[in-house]
Parts: structure tokens; C-alpha cells; sequence
């Protein structure tokens, strides 16, 4: 059986037919062809699947398409500018070799904004402690802790 | 995951007459155990009957001596509720601590009670601060919620729309986590109540969470750590698994009572 | 004049796609007509199949095709192959039983695949894939490999006796055995090396059609070596001609060696995209990867170390029992022996060392090349036995090693390798340096005032990389070679493409190599393109894993450099009208010497596409050359790595207060990049010491870290942050000087860390993982242990 579900992608407008059973992360990857988003895990662990719900980082693998009728989503393809200049956590990202295979990038990335959004000058300690949600195999984290403190500084 | 029926439900009443009308209808809070079983073809509900539109499961109040959470009310929310935080301080952080912050985004105190996985920590808050469970029928008080592993008293089509947390005098949550999953491996909640009464709630250590009188007791005469340093738990009956084997659970369990009441008294 | 980008933390060029969404792994991959397919896997650890029955399944909506064990037979289908023959110390080949790409009779493990749906959408897959009703007689089953060698125990395969795959030894036993008579102290140890789930966070992947028109097949795979994964493929599983297939390893999100070998996934989607003429995409669930991937490690080690009274090492006796599981997958014999025992010589002049192996099947996963493979296990047993054998005999542990280093180069191991170079005291002087080990004795008072243990451990590891001189290779039973392929495609306005065989999936190549074109070409980075992964553009490849990228990938784009700047010596001869012996070549200027007459790297490149005024009674126009390279001898990065730690006795929770990394890589292309292997390979090392171990019930062979849930993956809480430095002497056998740097982290970090918590709990060992409950339960034997 289909439903309809229609909310609002990166700003943009987005509805579709879906079985009810359609996963968010599904949604958006195989619906929405927004292929940034990823799978790492099946028991909401890993938080490949992070996105925006609301202003909310929430790990689309574990939510229902049907829960986020009506809502905002973004995505890590919608967190750059128009003009194509990076968020500041992605470029932290970049400048501090954040990110080796890239798999877990966009959660971390989603994650990370989600994480200054609360604690906007955290010390190492809290972003290791707040990054539990994400796992990382390539970069052992050093380098992420690094990125979001850099992005924490840059937004001070 | 296997097909179902998505449907919405506006109230606490729709809700409960939605449920009644499918047999196999499952209530949706925040999803966040209901739809990680479902992908693993764990269930297999007919209906699920989402509740994220019942207002009148939201909403969170804070009187001069309880704190009422509304059943809908996310981890995050009680976390960061000025109210809460100044209420009951360790019922906040007790909200902050659980799963991740993405989970916490989503997931819901009755989504969780009604869980009542044995290693999850809302249960811990609601045994040891003495709360009482409200239903679309009745009020269940804590000691006589928790029945079993993810068993409680809620009747077939029974639904928590809230619970109540009487303000403390102090308490403080200690959790050991499991290295795995996060979860608690051994959780332990010690409250001293208004009247002065003392509860120790443990969830992570056996099958559901209980309360240990032995060290209620001698926190009553007493509440410094001192008072259940000594204390030890038999390891009969709790939980053994590769994390953990039932002996190093029991110590534990001392050793986060003992951190939680100097907690408290912090 | 060009920017020298060589030694430069240029930031990656791939980093733009991966920050934005924009990578293209192999699941974002959908075809038209695209179908989707789903394994039936073994519920049980060892059983016979009695019947599968389709009917219901076939039924279900959506099925487009299902295949069984029995198919695959009707289609004569081979088995996996194993690339490497282990020839055992009784002179017979090793016991190779067959490794059917699904089950036809019995399945013995849990997840071996028993059947494949092909469905519409994978919901339908996964709704037929429960209709799949298979009838298995249960066997016993046996998970430990100790004990799969024990008389009585449950056969896995009739082809392998009392379940071993060989028993192989590798050095002089009588001379060991003389040594120890003669020794003044022996120190004896007994080890696991626990079992190691890969995880990469990209699952594996596959997504492959067929085409009518030119009967020929596509297959996008997550893979490390797309030229391998066809090869292999095609010469000995499906009978495939290998031009016919293409192999594309597209954004590939993590290795780590588990995504080196041929899985039968692959091979099954393959065939049956022909079967049902559609494209047939295969994404791995997490679950499925704990079941399916190849695990890594899984040793039970017995170890002697001989020395002389003032601690000088006689002889080193090693004895190590390894865990195949139930087939040999693709690099699986190799491991415990030719890329272990090989190492056991570690940083030091033991004259003798003896190592026999055995290894044996059993009811698990597969075993196979982890990150590090082998030399992690090797290392793990030379500096847990080192650190213990001074703390024995009281001298310091840096002292002990001191003692004991090899100072003089090459130097040739009693176990074959021989080392061409290294500075150990070097790398030890400056980690002792950075990691204040001076200062450690007064913060570990500290931490005995607030009630906690501390503890300071080393390891001085040594690696061998740039796998490998197929000769070696070859006389130690690779069935394959070992070299790398390379081309440099200079376009006609001098701009650069580079056809690698190495693959990157996390490495950083497309930037790395690229500095190294740019550099030697005196062109700027813009105009180089590397192009990977891909076996229609890339002439051959070997793939990446060993850490032999940059160090054999490399060697081969360097020596197809030569060759173009050969060439362009020559065309710019013609032009200058000089002799080819006068030109020079530099900055990107073909100069005549000692003039100021010269013509650009891209004037050149015009000239060559353009051949108006070209010598063509010598050269052919354009200019685009390849090479092979295989290398003469293996890479040695070594190192010092420093762990300091605090234990909560009360709790046994443990916390890494500093971890100092000083490794010799050689020469350093890009510092950042290898700063981020250093870390990463780090983690996974301290993963495997603190966090993580895949554990299989003994009873019933159930996998019981089979989610994150309770496989207990490394997160960012559980680690520090890293100091790392490099002291580099410059390897002797390539033209970069390099070593390689992507397993350094994972082989010498776990013997560190796990010196360090034996020095804090003042015990002689325990094993691996350093769970907070094993901590605990050390502590309280010691604590009976000193009652008693």
C-alpha cells in the first residue's frame, strides 16, 4: 500500500508515493536520488544516516518517511551555499583532514552543526563525549575533534 | 520490515480508539526501539498508530512538588528544560545521558517506560523518584509498574499520556555504560524523597529494574557514600553477558550507588 | 617556476565531493531496469541442507529470479579460489577444500549462503527471501580453532582432516633449541590474538548487469583491487573472458582489507544478471557484514624468549595456532604465516627464531587480511615479550630494547627478510622525548593519590610493506604477482591524466599522486587528473592493501614518467636542434645545457599531437606511456609508539592519558594525509587492545557480536588525541624513498597500550580486548592471588 508524503528538502518542496513502510533514509536517497545521505548500520548506531529534521539532527535509518510529513529536512547537500561556498563545518572539515573514505562524512558533518547548535565553544572532551553517535573507521577521530573545534573558533 | 498500516492519531482518545480497532495495532512514539525492531523483522504490527500529533500527550509542567512530563516528551526536551533542570536536576540529566543526541531528538520518556528495556535508564528515574505513571484509565505508581523484562502493568490497549515526579530533596543518577551499545550496564538512581525516605533504583543489572532496600535502608540512617560502600549485592539473578558477567554487575552496582550519592550531596 | 608540492600538506581534492553529498559509492548506484537481490543465509553454525523448497517464494510479489547451491552446480560453477599455497613443513600442499559461492549440500557457518532472491524493489526480495523455506539437519559445530584441531571434534570438510589447513614453520629449530639450553632467563608467554570484525562503514556492495548486445558484464563493486576481483572471477570461477568483463570500484568507504577479496556475493550477482538479463544491485545490511565480511586476526599464540644474563635476546620460539574459519578466502593462508612469522624478528638482531603454525577450519567467517594482517599479530608477541621479559629481569624497557636493535644495514632477519635500512634508536630517542617519560613517575603518583593506576608501556614495531617482488612472493606460493601498472596520458595542451592500478578508498591518492606528477612533471597540480578503479580506463592493477600504494603504485607512475620525459628529451632535441644527451630536464623546461634555449613541458605535449615539425624518422607523435613495476624488495617502516594510561580499579574503566606515535616511513609526500593514516590506524589498533573482539558461542556457533550493539566498535570517547611525529630514513630500493604508512598505527598500538595496563595493574598479562569487566576480574585474581 502507498501513501503520499510531502515535505520540505533542502528548502525545496518535495512529495512523493511511497509504501508506508518507506524508511526516511530510504526517502531520501532512493526517492529524492539524494544519495549524500548513507547506510552504515541497521540499529541506529553508526549515524551515516544523519540529517536535519525541524533543525534537528536525527538519524533518518530509524524514522519513518511518513514521520516526517509536513516537516523541514536538510540534508548535506543542502548546507552549502547557493553559490557553492561551504558551511564552515564542512570547510572545517576539509581544512583539517576531517574525512578519509567520506562515508561517514555527512553524518558527522550534520551531527557536528547539531552539536555547536548546543554547545557553540565546546572543549575536547564534550565534542568526543557528543560525537557518540557517529562512528568513524578511517580517521580515528583525532582530526574530526580537530575540524569541530576549528569550527567552533571560526564561529566565535 | 514487514507492511502496515501508517496512521495518525490527534489525541490520547483517538488514539486509544484507533488502537482498539486493529488487533495488532502498535502505538508509535518516538521510534526509536519500535522502528529499529521492526527493521530487523522483530515485529510485526498491523497498525502503527503514530502519536506524534497528540497534543495532549506533550508538554512538560513543573508545580512547587512535582514535575509532569507529558508521555510524547523527548529525551531532549526534559534535557533541556530550564524547569526540569531546576525541579529535579538529576531527571534532566538522566534525559541528556540516554543514547545519542540524534536519538534523543526523537525519543520519548513513554515510548521508553512503556519499553521498558531492562538496560534502558528512564525506568531507573521513574522507580527511584518515586513517580506515578498516568494512563488514558488510571495512575500507576512506579512499584507496581515494572512487571518484567519488557513486561509492565499496561493493560491491552492502555496508554501512558503522562507521568508525575514528586521533587526531591537530592538524587543523582551514576551509569556504567556498556562499551557496546551505550546502553546501561549497570545504572543506579539514589533519590532522597521530600519526606526524607531514600530510593535506590538499579536498571541494567537484572531483568527490570528494582530498588535495593538494604542500602535505602542505610542511606535513610545515613546519606553519605560511606553508608553503602560496604554493601554488597549477591550476584544471584542479574544479568550475564559478554559485557558483563552477574558478579562484576553486583560490584558495580556498590560502586554507582556509592558515586551517585556523593553525587547528590555534590 | 612550479610549486614543490612533494613533502606539502596539500589539502584532498576528494574532500569537495565527499563534504557535499556528492561521492558516488557503489549502493548510490541505480541502473535502469534495476533489480534487487537478497541472501537466504545459514541460520545455523554447521548443518546439512535436506531441502530447500521455492515454491512459496517464487510466488511472492515481485520475484524475479531465485538460485540455489544446486544452480550454481548445474551451471559448473567453480568455487573461490585462494591466491596463495601454503606448502606445509611435511612438504604437502596445504588442504584446499571448496568454497562454493552458495551452499550445496551443508553449511558451516553462520551466514554461508544458501540461496539468492532477485526481486522489484528489496522489500519484495527481503518479503520473498522469508518464503525461501530451506530444511537443515543440524550439526555440531566447532568456533575455536584450538579446539577444531582436538581429536573428535566436528569435521567441517572431508578434503581437511582433522579440520587443518597446514601446520608450516619457517626457521632453525635445532639452533633455537640450542640457544635456550644456554639461556640465563626465559620469559614464556601465552596469547590470544583476538578475532577482529572490519566494519568499514560502507557495507560491501555489488551492482551487476549484463549486456546482450556485446555479451559482456559490468560489475560495480566496493572492492580494493577491481583488476584482481576480475581476474580472479573470470580465469577461475565463471569461466568468463576477461575482456568481457569490466570491474568498477567506484567511492569506496573504507577497507581496511576486508574489501581486497573475491566474495561469492559478487560472483553469484554476476552470473544470475545473465540469469534474468537485468542489473542486480546487492547492498550488504550491517548484519549481514558481521556474518559475511572476512574477519580478521584470530590467533592462540605460545611464546619463548631466551636471553643472557644482561638481557641480550638468544632466541625467540614462537608457536601459534591460527583460526581460518570455514574456508579459505582469498589471502587467508598467507596471512599467519609468510606476512607474520616473517615479522618475528621484530627491530632486533635475535640470532635465531623458530615459528610453526597451524592452521585450522572451523564454523565461523572466514578469515583473512585485517589491517596489518599478520604483522600486527607478529608484533603483538615480540614487544608483549620484550617488555616482559625486562620487567622480569629488571632493566628498563627502553634499555632492553636498546640493547637489542639492529644498527647495522641491510640487514638480513633470520626469518627471510632482509632490511635494507632504519634508525630505531632514533625513533625511540624522540618518542621517549614527546611522551615526557621522564616525567612519568611523578603523574603516576598523582594518579595514586586520587586512587587510580598508571601505567607506561612501549612497542617498537617493524612492518614489512610494498608488497611485494613477485619472485619472493611467488617462491613463498603466491599465485599471483605482486608489481603495479601505471600510465601517464599527456593531452595535447599538456595537461595530465594518470591511470593508476592502486585503488584509494580513504587514501587520499587522487591528491598524493597527483603531487608527485605535478612535481616531477613541474606542472601544476590543476593539470593532473588520477584516474582509478576502473577496468576499462586502467591499463592493470594489483590493487590497493599492505600499505603498498605510493611505495609500488607509485614506482610504476614515476617509471612511466621517466619514460615521458624520455620522450620529451627527445622531441625537445629536435626542436632545439641540440643533442638528446644536452638536454635537461627541470621545473618543467626540456633545457639545452648551459644555454638559455628552452621549450615548456606543454610545448612539448603541443609539439607531440601536433607533429608538424617532429622527428618522425625516430618517434612516434603523441605521448602517452605505461610501466610495470615490481619491486626488489619489501618496504620496512618502523617505529616507537608510547601509551600511557589510567585505570579506575573500582570499575576497571580505563582511559589513554597520552599516546605518542614516532614512525619511519621514509620519505613523506603529503604529511597531512599520513598523519591521518597514523591516526586511524591507530584507533583500530587501540580498538582491538580496549573495545572491540568478535565472539562466537561455543555451543551453538552463533555469532554473539553479531550488531554494533555488542560488537563494541572504537567511538571518539574512547580515544585520545594523538601526537605523532615521523623520523624518516629514506628507503633504499624505490625512486621516492618511501615505505608506506597505512597499517603502522594498527600493528603498534595494541602491544603499547597493553604493556601500558599490564604496568598499571602490575600483572604479567591478560588478554585482549581490555574490557572494563577484564580489568576488573585481573584485578581481583591479583587481589586473591596476594590473600592467598
Amino acid at each position: 500500500m502507498t501513501v503520499k508524503v510531502s515535505l520540505t528538502v533542502n528548502g525545496k518542496p518535495a512529495a512523493a508515493e511511497v509504501e508506508e513502510r518507506t524508511l526516511l533514509v530510504s526517502f531520501i536517497r532512493e526517492t529524492l536520488r539524494l544519495t549524500g545521505t548513507h547506510v552504515g548500520c541497521d540499529t541506529a548506531q553508526c549515524g551515516a544516516c544523519t540529517i536535519h529534521m525541524d533543525g534537528q539532527a536525527v538519524k533518518s535509518c530509524n524514522i519513518l518517511a511518513m514521520q516526517a510529513e509536513g516537516k523541514s529536512i536538510t540534508t548535506i547537500e543542502g548546507i552549502a551555499s547557493a553559490d557553492g561556498t561551504l558551511h564552515p563545518m564542512q570547510e572545517a572539515f576539509r581544512q583539517n583532514h576531517g574525512l578519509q573514505c567520506g562515508f561517514c562524512t555527512p553524518g558527522m558533518v550534520m551531527s557536528a552543526i547539531d552539536m555547536l547548535r548546543h554547545y557553540p565553544h565546546p572543549d575536547e572532551a564534550t565534542i568526543r563525549a557528543e560525537l557518540d553517535g557517529n562512528l568513524c573507521r578511517c580517521t580515528g577521530y583525532h582530526n574530526i575533534v580537530k575540524a569541530i573545534q576549528a569550527a567552533s573558533q571560526a564561529s566565535a | 520490515m514487514y507492511p502496515f498500516e501508517y496512521q495518525t492519531a490527534s489525541s490520547v482518545a483517538d488514539a486509544a480508539s484507533r488502537l482498539a480497532a486493529h488487533g495488532d495495532a502498535k502505538l508509535l512514539a518516538g521510534g526509536q526501539t519500535m522502528i529499529a525492531s521492526m527493521k530487523l523483522r522483530l515485529a510485526q504490527p498491523s497498525h502503527l498508530i503514530d502519536l506524534a500529533g497528540a497534543a495532549d500527550m506533550r508538554g512538560i509542567q513543573v508545580s512547587a512538588t512535582e514535575v509532569t512530563l507529558g508521555a510524547m516528551s523527548r529525551h531532549a526536551e526534559v534535557a533541556r528544560s530550564a524547569a526540569v533542570q531546576k525541579a529535579i536536576p538529576v531527571l534532566a540529566k538522566l534525559a541528556g545521558g540516554i543514547g545519542d543526541r540524534m536519538v534523543r531528538n526523537m525519543g520519548t520518556i513513554g515510548g521508553s517506560v512503556a519499553n521498558n528495556d531492562p538496560a534502558a535508564d528512564y525506568p531507573a528515574a521513574v522507580l527511584g523518584l518515586n513517580a506515578t505513571v498516568r494512563t488514558n484509565k488510571r495512575s500507576i505508581a512506579a512499584d507496581d509498574f515494572f512487571l518484567g523484562m519488557y513486561e509492565t502493568a499496561l493493560a491491552e490497549g492502555e496508554i501512558i499520556t503522562s507521568f508525575s515526579f514528586p521533587i526531591p530533596r537530592r538524587g543523582a543518577y551514576m551509569k556504567f555504560k556498556n562499551p557496546a551499545s551505550r546502553y546501561a550496564l549497570v545504572g543506579v538512581l539514589v533519590a532522597q524523597l521530600a519526606d526524607g525516605s531514600v530510593r535506590v533504583a538499579v536498571t541494567g543489572a537484572g531483568p527490570v529494574v528494582f530498588r535495593v532496600p538494604e542500602m535505602e535502608k542505610a542511606l535513610t540512617a545515613q546519606f553519605a557514600p560511606e553508608a553503602v560502600a560496604g554493601i554488597k549485592i549477591p550476584a544471584d539473578g542479574l544479568n550475564a553477558d559478554i559485557h558483563a558477567q552477574a558478579d562484576y554487575r553486583a560490584h558495580l552496582i556498590t560502586v554507582m550507588a556509592k558515586r551517585a550519592v556523593a553525587a547528590a550531596l555534590a | 617556476m612550479a610549486t614543490p608540492y612533494i613533502g606539502v600538506p596539500v589539502q584532498r581534492r576528494e574532500d569537495l565531493r565527499f563534504l557535499t553529498g556528492a561521492g558516488n559509492y557503489t549502493d548510490d548506484l541505480t541502473l535502469p531496469h534495476q533489480t534487487h537481490a537478497v541472501f537466504v543465509r545459514s541460520p545455523h553454525a554447521h548443518a546439512r541442507i535436506r531441502s530447500i523448497k521455492l515454491e512459496r517464494a517464487r510466488a511472492a510479489a515481485g520475484v524475479v529470479g531465485i538460485f540455489t547451491g544446486a544452480d550454481v552446480a548445474a551451471a559448473k560453477i567453480n568455487g573461490l579460489p585462494c591466491g596463495w599455497l601454503i606448502t606445509g613443513n611435511d612438504g604437502k600442499p596445504m588442504n584446499e577444500p571448496a568454497h562454493p559461492i552458495l551452499a550445496l549440500d551443508t553449511v558451516r557457518h553462520a551466514g554461508d549462503g544458501v540461496a539468492v532472491v532477485i526481486a522489484e524493489t528489496l522489500a519484495q526480495a527481503r518479503d520473498a527471501a522469508e518464503q525461501v523455506e530451506v530444511d537443515y539437519e543440524v550439526l555440531p559445530a566447532v568456533v575455536d580453532a584450538v579446539a577444531a584441531l582436538a581429536p573428535g571434534a566436528p569435521l567441517l570438510h572431508e578434503g581437511a582432516p582433522g579440520n587443518r589447513c597446514y601446520t608450516w614453520d619457517i626457521g632453525d629449530k635445532a639452533g633455537v633449541d640450542a640457544a635456550f639450553a644456554r639461556a640465563a632467563h626465559v620469559t614464556t608467554l601465552e596469547f590470544v590474538n583476538n578475532r577482529l570484525i572490519p566494519n568499514a562503514i560502507e557495507p560491501r556492495a555489488v551492482n551487476a548487469s549484463y549486456s546482450r548486445a556485446d555479451d559482456s558484464y559490468t560489475l560495480y563493486v566496493a572492492n580494493q583491487n577491481p583488476h584482481v576481483e576480475r581476474l580472479l572471477m573470470c580465469a577461475f570461477v565463471l569461466g568468463l573472458p576477461e575482456h568481457k568483463v569490466r570491474v568498477v570500484a567506484p567511492d569506496v568507504g573504507g577497507g581496511f582489507g576486508s574489501k581486497i577479496y573475491l566474495y561469492a556475493e559478487d560472483v553469484v550477482l554476476t552470473w544470475a544478471s545473465r540469469q534474468v538479463n537485468r542489473p542486480i544491485k546487492w547492498t550488504a545490511d550491517r548484519s549481514e557484514s558481521f556474518l559475511s565480511d572476512a574477519h580478521g586476526r584470530d590467533h592462540h599464540t605460545k611464546a619463548q624468549l631466551a636471553l643472557d644474563k644482561d638481557g641480550q635476546f638468544l632466541a625467540l620460539r614462537v608457536n601459534t595456532t591460527a583460526n581460518l574459519g570455514a574456508y579459505l578466502s582469498t589471502f587467508a593462508s598467507a596471512v599467519p604465516t609468510i606476512l607474520y612469522a616473517t615479522l618475528l624478528a621484530g627491530q632486533y638482531a635475535t640470532p635465531v627464531i623458530h615459528c610453526e603454525v597451524t592452521a585450522a577450519f572451523t564454523n565461523t567467517a572466514p578469515v583473512d587480511a585485517y589491517r596489518g594482517a599478520g604483522r600486527p599479530e607478529a608484533t603483538y608477541v615480540v614487544e608483549r615479550m620484550v617488555e616482559t621479559a625486562a620487567r622480569e629481569m629488571g632493566i628498563d624497557p627502553a634499555a632492553i630494547r636498546r640493547r637489542n636493535f639492529i644498527r647495522s644495514f641491510p640487514y638480513q632477519t633470520p626469518v627471510a627478510l632482509m632490511y635494507d635500512i632504519g634508525d630505531y634508536e632514533a625513533t625511540l630517542d624522540r618518542a621517549i622525548e614527546l611522551a615526557d617519560v621522564a616525567g612519568f613517575a611523578t603523574r603516576r603518583s598523582q594518579s595514586q593519590a586520587r586512587g587510580k593506576l598508571r601505567g607506561l608501556g612501549y612497542a617498537c614495531y617493524i612492518e614489512a610493506c610494498g608488497i611485494a617482488p613477485s619472485s619472493v612472493a611467488g617462491a613463498l606460493g603466491a599465485r599471483a604477482g605482486l608489481f603495479e601498472a601505471g600510465e601517464v596520458r599527456v593531452h595535447p595542451t599538456g595537461k595530465v591524466t594518470v591511470f593508476t592500478g592502486s585503488h584509494s578508498h580513504g587514501q587520499g591518492h587522487e591528491t598524493s599522486f597527483a603531487q608527485v606528477v605535478a612535481d616531477r612533471l613541474g606542472i601544476s597540480m590543476d593539470d593532473v587528473e588520477i584516474v582509478h578503479g576502473d577496468t576499462s580506463k586502467v591499463l592493470f592493477g594489483m590493487g590497493t592493501y599492505g600499505s603498498r600504494s605510493l611505495a609500488v603504485g607509485g614506482t610504476a607512475i614515476i617509471k612511466a614518467l621517466d619514460k615521458v620525459v624520455a620522450k620529451g628529451k627527445k622531441i625537445a632535441a629536435h626542436l632545439l636542434e641540440a643533442a638528446e644527451t644536452d638536454i635537461e630536464f627541470a621545473d618543467g623546461q626540456f633545457k639545452v645545457a648551459g644555454t638559455d634555449r628552452s621549450k615548456a613541458f606543454a610545448e612539448i605535449a603541443l609539439t607531440a599531437y601536433v607533429p608538424h615539425n617532429f622527428p618522425h624518422d625516430k618517434l612516434e607523435p603523441g605521448l602517452n606511456e605505461n610501466a610495470f613495476y615490481d619491486p626488489s624488495n619489501f618496504t620496512f617502516p618502523a617505529g616507537t609508539y608510547i601509551c600511557e594510561v589510567e585505570v579506575d580499579p573500582e570499575t576497571g574503566a580505563v582511559n589513554i592519558e597520552r599516546f605518542v606515535a614516532v614512525d619511519d616511513f621514509g620519505n613523506i609526500i603529503n604529511p597531512m594525509i599520513v598523519e591521518g593514516q597514523v591516526h586511524g590506524g591507530l584507533v583500530q589498533g587501540l580498538g582491538q587492545a580496549l573495545n572491540e573482539c568478535g565472539v562466537y558461542d561455543s555451543a551453538s556457533g552463533q555469532l554473539t557480536t553479531g550488531t554494533f550493539m555488542d560488537y563494541c566498535m572504537p567511538r571518539a570517547d574512547d580515544m585520545p588525541s594523538f601526537k605523532v611525529a615521523t623520523h624518516g630514513t629514506a628507503c633504499t630500493h624505490n625512486p621516492l624513498g618511501v615505505k608506506g604508512c597505512g597499517e603502522a598505527g594498527a600493528i603498534g598500538s595494541p602491544p603499547a597500550l597493553m604493556n601500558a595496563l599490564t604496568d598499571a595493574l602490575g600483572v604479567a598479562d591478560f588478554a585482549m580486548p581490555a574490557t572494563p569487566q577484564r580489568i576488573w576480574a585481573t584485578l581481583q585474581s591479583k587481589q586473591q592471588r596476594k590473600a592467598a
